[in-house]
């Protein structure tokens, strides 16, 4: 008689030393986890949605260590793509344990940046079963003319964290990346991973070999396997005993309770969305720190030893609090943490559920969260968010199209490896989702930038990166390009950084160079959790003591900060709108409503309210579109341009994510034309043309297709060598080349990967012909925290910088009185 | 009120212009530093694909000063031309160019560089090593210790803070005896004048005439702000 399968475990599915591993844990698989192997055995590429701590990387790896158990064998099986080093070196060290407590005869490796070059020539030689790495060593590895031998017997790719890798520029690496690994090796399959997103459909399109998911879930090939879901999170929104802010984003009224909080509980994940609160918020807890509690801090400036030796305390358990942004959104998981705090408003329900989710990784048991709202409004963004992530209705962003900086790359790359007949890349190329509609006079563009430069002025002719030979394949001209094609790999491009140092002792991390430029030696900041005094830059180093006196100031980083996603901004919208949701608010912000809708009325859900009202001599407008602060300040940027040739006087403007204040000599009489659409024509363009943000988005581009070099760490300037920025070549290259790839690239980037653009033509075609406008007498009481962030907050972002750029020749004089005292010294020094 | 950034050498009134040329108007001369004509493709030819456009932004902006000030004479002040090849390399609508404009001027002086110890001729105009010319002497790389001098070669750049931000371009460095010019180049960056290769040569107290936003602006040495390190070198 035949055996019977066990009931837990299909024995045929499953060879009897792994589930014999699942018994000796006390452990059966999840269905998950079955659904995968039932995958791979089919064949079929799949994609996994579970929430954290479902068991979703060794679901991932399952199949292939069935595999491999079966049929062991020499040569590259299965890659592992991580978008994080830490998180490839973890994984590793986390599969060796089932590995050799199955007796499996499985080598596994990471393969990443830190990797010495006689391991990385040791992996090409003998690879082993199991790779682990990230996009950018496998777009390396690719590069190599070896690379077929590599791959040919591949079976397995497995992509972790797919919805953080999907719509970046990393992730238009990768799917470029695993589109010429199909051709190498056609039966692998394609496993991704992912946390709980909007719209699985985008994923499962992304990692379907055709780069489309037009038929469905079945049509493209992928399995779509959800995990299940865990217990319901337990999400509060603390209704704090202090009074409740207007304005502000440190929240720091409420930290005493907070502090309670971490008492109460084992260990405490306290989130915050930017390093400058991260540093504000720990000093706070600190401040109030009575019982001496080990609390830690944690975020992306911090130097990458200190931040270990936190990870490594929390997961020994001797920590009781963590202060983090998004540097502990994805990793390692640490089961001891039992509530999550949410400092200041979340922005988007799916960044709440996967921060809700790094606590209580046991799925029986309900993780546990508290939001702490900073200000009113940010009350109301709570509420929604609750309100999203309990009816489960997340964020969902379209699909962009890959960018031509990576292809450009991506074609030298290629090339590198093996030369190609321009028809088989194209073919190849658009295979990634990313490049599914990309068309062929756009790929021969890039190929023609990547060959000989591609500019109409036809001097290059004789400068080839790429030329084709007889056989009519495209090779890299000579050994050199290869050699600087794999120097500047990769897409990851950040501000200047500069490494702070603890009087010539240990490096406390990292901040961005333009900050550390705005100080002057004395001058004191707050970074890595202890107030610092700025001694000087040597050697290329933030020279710090410990200590020192004044205000100190907090790095602000660029990018730091988050807008609003649309479906959130969207439910808050709803929630203002309707009073039958307001009992759920606080009495403070119940009341304050109420007041609004007296004094002057609601926004309504789908028009737009704009309001007009005198102020210390000035005339404001207030315009509550809640699109998120980078969209209005593009906004504020578009609508002072056209104020000022309406004769309005338009002086300056100030942007929340919620609403826009402008303040000007007159208000303007015809709100329609002022919101038209016609905005976002000449004046985008030419702002956009203008404005810093493109030329930091065409640095960008000029660093991925290696018109520029990157400066890789340690690179010090040797004697006197001369800055060359990119923004001399974007300036010469937009006045006498404006059609150019690059130019493209740039603007495609600026409009596409940046959503505020986007988020600002589909608020103007909504709003068109609903537009409420209330002229008051005074201010409303909605109106109340954007007034008050005029002049707490620094104006800063992308849209204002014009803004500065035009002051700043005034600022000059300013700061130069003895520029007024001129005539007198007329030939002479005045020193 | 308009600044008066006019630099007085030797007796000599010098007026530096804000799209960095220096304009002598008592000698009807226009001087201008290190162009580095045909850099782009210079770099194309390693591989490195920069626009091929800075012959023609550089040539742009000199015939726009030759046309407004109309000068009778003409110095560059060496590094004209980026290396030996750049004139084989230069596209020939862009040779015309040249050939044309420096016809413009009676006296049309090409002054030699390290990067162009042997300028190509063909273009017009003369070649000189050095030049002296009244109370001043002109050479592309600045002499220690030498007065009355004009030069170029270091790129001169520098930075200030202003509230709420750091303004940082090119600028001429003046110490009463020497005058060091800012590179005229479309493809050129700039060294901060506070780097030892620049502050070492110029007695102390000196000052600078920074180019920003299309004025001259004065500042002391003691006002100016250090770089930390050049966001990319070349």
């Amino acid at each position: 008689m035949p055996d019977l399968p066990s009931p837990l475990i299909p024995a045929p599915l499953i060879p009897a030393n792994v589930a014999g591993w699942f018994r000796s844990r006390g452990w059966a698989p999840h269905p998950h986890q079955i659904a995968m192997v039932e995958a791979a055995e089919a064949g079929d590429s799949a994609l996994l949605i579970a929430p954290t701590g479902g068991g979703k990387t060794l679901a991932g790896f399952l199949p292939s260590l069935i595999e491999l158990a079966e049929r062991p064998r020499e040569g590259l099986h299965t890659l592992y793509i991580s978008p994080l080093k830490a998180l490839a070196v973890d994984i590793q060290r986390n599969l060796e344990e089932p590995i050799a407590e199955m007796r499996l005869p499985i080598r596994t490796e990471t393969r990443t940046g830190d990797t010495p070059e006689a391991k990385r020539r040791r992996q090409r030689a003998h690879p082993p079963q199991i790779l682990m790495t990230t996009p950018e060593s496998l777009a390396l590895l690719l590069s190599y003319a070896d690379s077929a031998a590599i791959f040919r017997h591949l079976r397995c790719v497995i992509v972790d964290e797919l919805h953080a890798l999907a719509g970046t520029k990393r992730g238009d690496l990768l799917a470029l990346g695993l589109a010429r690994l199909a051709r190498l090796a056609p039966a692998a399959r394609r496993v991704g991973l992912s946390a709980t997103v909007a719209e699985p459909d985008q994923l499962l399109a992304w990692l379907s070999r055709t780069g489309r998911a037009e038929n469905g879930p079945n049509g493209c090939g992928v399995r779509l396997v959800t995990g299940r879901a865990g217990a319901s999170a337990e999400v509060e929104i603390l209704t704090t005993r202090e009074r409740l802010p207007w304005a502000g984003h440190m929240a720091t009224h409420a930290l005493g309770e907070v502090y309670q909080r971490i008492r109460a509980h084992r260990t405490t994940l306290v989130f915050v969305n930017t390093r400058a609160q991260a540093e504000i918020v720990f000093q706070e807890l600190w401040r109030i720190n009575d019982d001496n509690l080990p609390i830690a801090l944690h975020h992306g400036s911090l130097a990458a030893e200190q931040r270990r030796k936190v990870e490594a305390a929390m997961a020994a358990g001797k920590l009781r609090a963590v202060v983090a942004t998004s540097s502990l959104d994805l990793g390692i998981d640490w089961a001891a943490v039992d509530l999550v705090v949410q400092i200041g408003a979340p922005k988007g329900a799916s960044r709440l559920v996967q921060r809700i989710g790094r606590a209580n990784h046991r799925l029986d048991e309900p993780s546990r969260a508290l939001l702490v709202p900073a200000n009113r409004f940010e009350v109301l963004e709570c509420r929604a968010a609750v309100d999203a992530v309990a009816s489960m209705s997340l964020d969902g962003e379209r699909p962009r199209p890959g960018g031509l900086d990576v292809l450009a790359q991506h074609m030298l790359g290629m090339a590198c490896a093996d030369p190609f007949r321009p028809d088989d890349l194209y073919d190849e190329v658009v295979c990634a989702a990313p490049y599914a509609g990309l068309a062929r006079d756009e790929f021969d563009d890039v190929l023609d930038f990547v060959a000989t430069g591609g500019y109409a002025l036809g001097n290059y002719e004789r400068f080839h990166r790429l030329v084709m030979r007889e056989d009519e394949r495209m090779a890299v001209a000579a050994p050199a390009v290869a050699r600087q094609y794999r120097m500047n790999v990769g897409t990851i491009t950040q501000e200047a950084m500069l490494r702070v140092r603890l009087n010539r002792g240990p490096v406390l991390g990292e901040v961005e160079e333009y900050f550390i430029q705005g100080l002057t030696p004395g001058d004191t900041f707050l970074f890595a959790g202890q107030l610092l005094k700025f001694l000087g830059v040597r050697e290329m180093e933030a020279q710090v003591a410990k200590g020192g006196t004044g205000d100190p100031k907090v790095p602000a980083y660029a990018g730091g900060r988050l807008p609003l996603t649309s479906a959130l901004a969207d439910r808050v919208r709803a929630m203002l709108a309707d009073p039958a949701q307001w009992p759920n608010l606080p009495d403070d912000v119940q009341e304050w409503l109420r007041l609004q809708r007296w004094r002057s009325v609601l926004p309504a859900r789908d028009g737009l309210l704009v309001e007009s009202f005198p102020k210390a001599g000035k005339r404001f407008l207030v315009v509550y579109a809640f699109e998120g602060r980078n969209a209005h300040q593009t906004l504020g940027m578009l609508l002072t341009r056209r104020m000022e040739r309406m004769g309005c006087g338009p002086l300056g403007f100030v942007a929340t994510d919620y609403v826009l204040a402008v303040w000007s000599l007159r208000t303007p009489k015809n709100m329609d034309v002022l919101f038209d659409q016609d905005m976002l024509g000449d004046d985008l363009e030419a702002w956009m043309d203008e404005s810093s943000m493109l030329r930091r988005t065409f640095r960008n581009v000029a660093l991925i297709t290696g018109v520029i070099d990157r400066r890789h760490p340690g690179q010090e300037k040797s004697g006197r060598q001369v800055t060359f920025s990119s923004d001399l070549i974007y300036d010469v290259l937009r006045k006498h080349d404006p059609g150019h790839v690059l130019l493209r690239a740039t603007r495609a980037d600026a409009a596409g990967g940046l959503t505020d653009i986007r988020r600002l033509s589909d608020f103007l075609t909504r709003v068109k012909g609903r537009i409420t406008h209330k002229d008051l007498d005074r201010i409303s009481p909605l109106a109340v925290p954007v007034i008050l962030e005029i002049g707490r907050e620094r104006v800063d972002g992308s849209a204002t910088d014009e803004l500065l750029e035009q002051a700043a020749s005034d600022l000059v004089a300013e700061a130069m009185p003895e520029l007024g005292s001129e005539g007198n010294d007329q030939g002479r020094l005045a020193l | 009120m308009v600044m008066d950034t006019t630099i007085a050498l030797k007796g000599a009134a010098l007026a530096p212009d804000p799209s960095g040329a220096l304009v002598w108007p008592a000698e009807r001369t226009l001087v201008v530093a290190d162009l580095h004509l045909e850099k782009g493709s210079a770099f194309a030819a390693r591989g490195r694909m920069l626009p091929p456009y800075d012959t023609r932004a550089t040539l742009d902006r000199l015939a726009g000063l030759v046309e407004r000030l109309a000068p009778a004479r003409v110095v560059c002040l060496g590094d004209s031309f980026h290396d030996r090849r750049a004139a084989s390399r230069m596209d020939a609508a862009d040779v015309e160019r040249l050939q044309a404009l420096t016809l413009r001027a009676e006296d049309w002086v090409w002054v030699t560089g390290n990067h162009d110890p042997e300028p190509p001729e063909g273009f017009g105009g003369r070649i000189v090593d050095e030049l002296a010319l009244g109370p001043l002497t002109f050479r592309h790389e600045a002499v220690p210790g030498a007065v009355g001098e004009l030069s170029g070669h270091l790129h001169p750049a520098a930075a200030v803070l202003v509230p709420g931000r750091r303004v940082r371009d090119r600028c001429f460095a003046f110490d009463g005896a020497k005058l060091i010019l800012p590179a005229f180049g479309a493809f050129t960056g700039g060294l901060n004048v506070l780097d030892p290769a620049i502050s070492g040569l110029l007695g102390r107290p000196f000052e600078v005439h920074l180019l920003a936003r299309g004025k001259v602006h004065r500042f002391p040495a003691g006002r100016l702000s250090p770089d930390s390190g050049p966001s990319y070198t070349r």
